[in-house]
Formats: C-alpha cells, sequence, structure tokens
C-alpha cells in the first residue's frame, strides 16, 4: 500500500465507521426484526419466527386471510398507491419539467424573474406544501374550490383531500406543483450544454422545430434526463410526509412507508413493520434494476 | 434566433411565462396573505387582507406550543448535522475525488445507494439504537438519524467539486512538500468554499424540512422540530382549525429558506446539478 492510498483509506476511516453506525447496523438490524416477533414496547421480548412476518398466516404475502385478494388487503393497497403516485407524479413532472426547462432555455426579456420564481415551490418544504395545500383545497372554505366554483367548472365543492376518489390524485398534483422546479433546473442544466451551432444550422436548413426537439435536443439530454429520473422516481417510491400530512394519515391513500410506520410506531408491531420495510427495499431496488435496464443506462458510468 | 421568432410565438412565449411565474408564487403569496387574517377574515378568498393583523404571529409564541423552542431545536439539530456532515465530507470527498485507489468506484456507488434508500428501511434499527445511547426524544438526537442522508449527499456533491479542481495547484503543492492536510485547507480551501456553502446548505434544507425521523424519534412536546410541530397545530374539532396559525408558523419556517434559495440560487443549482446531473 503506497502512501497516497494509505492517506486515502485514513480520510475515508471517520465516515465509513459513521456510516457503518447509523446506516449499516440500524439497517442489519431492521432486516433482523423482520425475522421477529417484537413489540416496541418491549423490545427484549422478542421470539424469532421466521418468514413467517413475510409469508405466514398474518404475514405479508400469499395471506390467506385475504379473502378479498393481496390488492384489497393495507398493504396490497399501500404498494398500488406509492406506484399509482410514483409513475403518475414522475411522468407528469419529466414533462413538465421539460417543458419549463425549454421556456427558460429560450431568450427572452425577464427570464431570470421567471427563473428565480420558478425555484420558489422546490425551497418550501414539503410539511409547509401540504398544510399550504391543504387549506387552498379545504373543501368548504378553500380558494380552489372558490375559483372552480366562479369558472363554472364544478357545480359542487369537492373534498379533494379527503374524497378517496380524488385523495390520491390530489397528492400527485400537489407533488407536481413542488417537484417540477427541480426537474426543470435539471434538464436546464443539460439543455445549456449543448453546442448552439448545431441549433443554427437546423435552422438554417428550415428543419422543423419539433423535428429538432425530438431527432438533435432529445437523444443528447437522454443521458442526464434518465438519471434525474431515476433520482425522482427514488424519492417518489418512498413518499411519506406529503400523503401523511396533506390527506391525514387515511388508509385509502395510504403509501409503503406510512404502512410500515403505522405498523411499527401506532401498532406497535415491530417485527412486521420491519417485514414491511424491508419488502420496500427490496421492491424499490427491483424496480430500480428493471428500470436502468429498460433505459440501458450503467449506473457505474457516471461514477467511475 | 431572437431577432426572428414570429409575433405570435413570442405572444405565446410571454404568455406560457407569465403562467409559470403564477402558478409557482401564487400559493406562496396566498399562504402570506392567510398568515395575516384572523376570524371570518379567513374564509375571504381574497388576496389583500382586509384588516390585516399580526395577532396569528403573536399567538405562535404565547400559545400552548412551544413554537419558538420548536424553531430553536431545527435550528440546532440542522447546524450540527451541517458541521458534522462538512468535517468528514471534506477529507472523505479529497480521498474519492483526488487519490486513485481500488475498489474506489464502488465505494462512490455503495455512498449513492445509501442517499437513495428509503428512509423507513432503517426506521426499527434506528429506534433500537436510538433508545440503547439514550437519545431517544431529545431533539438533539435526530442529528444521528438525519447523518444517513446528509452524509453521503455531502461526500458525492463535494467529490465532484473536488474533482474539477485544477491537478496542476496540487501538483505544485506537493513538488513543495505540503501533506494532503495541508493541500485541503490551505491549497484547496479557497476554491472550495463556495462549494461548501452550497453543499451546506443543501444539506441543512434536507435537515431542516426532515419528517418521518422527527415524527417517530421524538414524542415530548419540547423537543419536536418545526416540520413536526407545524404538522400538529389543530384545533379542538375539524371546524376549528387554526389556519391563520398554521399558515403564519409556515411563513416563519418557509421565508429563510427561500430568501435563502433566491440570494444563492447560482450556487444552489450548481450543487444540484453536481449531485445529480453527473451521477
Amino acid at each position: 500500500m503506497n502512501d497516497r492510498t494509505r492517506t486515502a483509506w485514513m480520510f475515508l476511516a471517520p465516515m465509513l465507521v459513521l456510516m457503518a453506525a447509523v446506516a449499516g447496523w440500524p439497517l442489519a438490524r431492521s432486516v433482523w426484526f423482520s425475522l421477529t416477533e417484537t413489540n416496541i414496547n418491549d423490545m427484549s421480548a422478542s421470539r424469532f419466527v421466521g418468514l413467517d412476518n413475510y409469508f405466514g398466516a398474518y404475514g405479508l404475502f400469499f395471506n390467506p386471510n385475504n379473502t378479498d385478494g393481496f390488492w384489497a388487503s393495507e398493504w396490497g393497497t399501500s404498494i398500488r398507491n406509492t406506484f399509482v403516485f410514483a409513475i403518475c407524479s414522475v411522468v407528469l413532472e419529466t414533462l413538465f419539467g421539460l417543458g419549463v426547462a425549454l421556456l427558460l432555455n429560450q431568450e427572452f426579456k425577464g427570464r431570470t424573474l421567471v427563473r428565480t420564481a420558478v425555484l420558489v415551490p422546490w425551497a418550501i418544504p414539503t410539511i409547509v406544501s401540504a398544510r399550504m395545500w391543504g387549506w387552498m383545497l379545504h373543501d368548504q372554505f378553500g380558494i380552489v374550490n372558490q375559483m372552480l366554483l366562479d369558472w363554472g367548472v364544478i357545480s359542487h365543492k369537492i373534498a379533494w383531500t379527503a374524497d378517496p376518489s380524488f385523495a390520491l390524485w390530489t397528492v400527485v398534483g400537489v407533488d407536481v406543483w413542488k417537484t417540477t422546479p427541480f426537474m426543470a433546473l435539471l434538464i436546464l442544466a443539460a439543455l445549456q450544454t449543448l453546442n448552439k451551432d448545431m441549433y443554427e444550422a437546423a435552422r438554417v436548413d428550415g428543419v422543423h422545430p419539433l423535428r429538432v426537439f425530438f431527432r438533435i435536443t432529445l437523444p443528447l439530454i437522454k443521458q442526464p434526463l434518465i438519471v434525474a429520473v431515476i433520482f425522482r422516481l427514488l424519492d417518489a417510491l418512498r413518499i411519506f410526509d406529503l400523503i401523511f400530512v396533506l390527506t391525514s394519515n387515511s388508509s385509502s391513500t395510504i403509501s409503503m412507508s406510512g404502512f410500515v410506520r403505522n405498523q411499527m410506531v401506532d401498532n406497535g408491531n415491530l417485527g412486521f413493520g420491519s417485514a414491511a420495510s424491508t419488502s420496500l427495499t427490496l421492491i424499490i431496488l427491483l424496480t430500480t434494476v428493471l428500470f436502468l435496464k429498460a433505459a440501458r443506462v450503467k449506473l457505474s458510468e457516471g461514477a467511475s | 434566433m431572437n431577432e426572428q421568432r414570429p409575433l405570435l410565438g413570442t405572444a405565446v412565449l410571454y404568455l406560457l411565462a407569465a403562467l409559470v411565474v403564477v402558478i409557482s408564487v401564487y400559493p406562496f403569496v396566498y399562504m402570506l396573505a392567510t398568515s395575516f387574517k384572523t376570524g371570518t377574515a379567513l374564509f375571504d378568498t381574497s388576496l389583500l387582507p382586509k384588516a390585516p393583523t399580526w395577532r396569528n404571529y403573536d399567538q405562535l409564541f404565547h400559545g400552548h406550543q412551544p413554537f419558538g423552542r420548536h424553531l430553536l431545536n431545527s435550528i440546532m439539530v440542522a447546524t450540527v448535522t451541517v458541521a458534522i456532515a462538512l468535517a468528514m465530507g471534506i477529507t472523505a470527498s479529497y480521498a474519492l475525488g483526488r487519490i486513485r485507489f481500488r475498489g474506489k468506484s464502488a465505494l462512490l456507488l455503495a455512498i449513492l445507494a445509501v442517499s437513495m434508500f428509503p428512509q423507513v428501511a432503517v426506521l426499527s434499527g434506528m429506534f433500537e439504537l436510538m433508545q440503547a445511547i439514550g437519545l431517544y426524544n431529545e431533539a438533539i438526537g435526530l442529528v444521528v438519524p438525519y447523518t444517513i442522508f446528509t452524509l453521503p449527499f455531502t461526500v458525492w456533491v463535494l467529490t465532484t467539486f473536488m474533482r474539477g479542481l485544477p491537478g496542476e495547484l496540487e501538483e505544485a503543492a506537493i513538488m513543495d512538500g505540503c501533506g494532503p492536510v495541508r493541500i485541503i485547507f490551505q491549497v484547496f480551501m479557497p476554491l472550495l468554499w463556495p462549494a461548501l456553502v452550497s453543499t451546506g446548505m443543501l444539506a441543512f434544507i434536507g435537515a431542516w424540512n426532515e419528517f418521518l425521523f422527527a415524527l417517530t424519534f421524538v414524542n415530548d412536546d419540547a423537543q419536536r422540530t418545526v416540520p413536526v410541530s407545524i404538522s400538529l397545530i389543530s384545533g379542538a374539532n375539524a371546524y376549528e382549525i387554526p389556519w391563520g396559525s398554521i399558515m403564519a408558523a409556515s411563513v416563519i419556517v418557509t421565508v429563510p429558506l427561500v430568501l435563502m434559495v433566491l440570494v444563492f440560487q447560482r450556487k444552489i443549482v450548481s450543487g444540484l446539478t453536481a449531485g445529480a446531473v453527473k451521477g
């Protein structure tokens, strides 16, 4: 081992030790708990039950007590909610983000002002944005219902956050409002690295702008776009705070993370909750791998 | 390409720009307006309060919830978290960004993986750890779980900055007999501090906004942080939710962030893109 290498490991040691202590150890313990029956109030009285929390009579999967089928169970609902939320919000955020980025990439008076304004939703904490929209979407006194009534879009006031047929879509909407700026800024950064001459040439040749977009711009920003989408997808799949606050932890909009917390803290089933959190981690991991396969990118390319 | 844009295109462009600005800013302005309304004025949806009042703000600090204490808790937790992340991140990112050694790519990938991890994955193990080290129910204890996401993020972003620093500078310093510690803190520091500011700020925002751990590991009212505090403000029943106070608390928590983001927007955007696009 030469001097430089020794320095490198010495410099990394404090971080590695700390990460092992605060992330590695708790993760290992959580996986262990998932194989036990443990109550949060008396953790010493833990009993090893093998894979019962996953596949047992009251387990997460193949539970014979779910007479209405897996997707009707609370766990199934939380998986479905999480994926509906993640896919819809990420698709919308990517499309809107692309639109806003293309807009900000144009030269016009007041562009700086628009870019600054776009940052505002991103700067607002999630909890604040949840409560703020909770107020604006209030069924009785909310400004959104008021506006839509005035414009004649709806005929009666809607309980956006409480009505199960609207609540999840409301969550998607609020998340899109808050996170589109993040996507727009990442895409804008990619757009600004593109060569201007190419566009000049395309314009001189009279190529239709839409064709320019699909044939030149999109292929060139594909790589950073996919990375941004992965970041968002991973973030969306672990959603908790927005749903918990905006829809008051209701069972119709519960997410996987919400399910885990409910089981662990509210019901005290640390073991069962850990099984759910471990499953959640595996599901996210699997989704990421599948997505990367489908998008044909290797993450190691960027990390080298 | 600006001068040849047709008139219609220009009109559409400005219309879209105006729409984007209104959608982005209006909710924030409405929140600000609501925070100055009380009583029945709350149900009036106009943007300008007819009788603006500070009562909501006043009540926050003199009500039954110690909001001032929650603010101090949040500031303390976020500051300590950032200090730890930066202190460890600087040396670690020097090793990852400037030194070639075996296993580096794997390590970087592991760091990225940890920062993308779902927080609930460690919830039960962290609960046990916090109780074991006696930090459960203490605001300052939240530094422990917050390090899980701030430290990998800090290391990752600083590594991309370190990698971009000129190699000649380091070579010259080595020629002059500088050790790695002096290279980091005397040669690189002047170039590095903008990156430290932006990374530190993003990490601060992350810790400031965190909700799941704060909700789970702190039950004592005096030890809470502001996101939990805001989520818990409620009235005696569904019709008595003190929306004015909630909005006032939200404004207090948000305005510093919005100002910070607006003032440092270039630095923050470069930090974000270093953290994601190059990833």
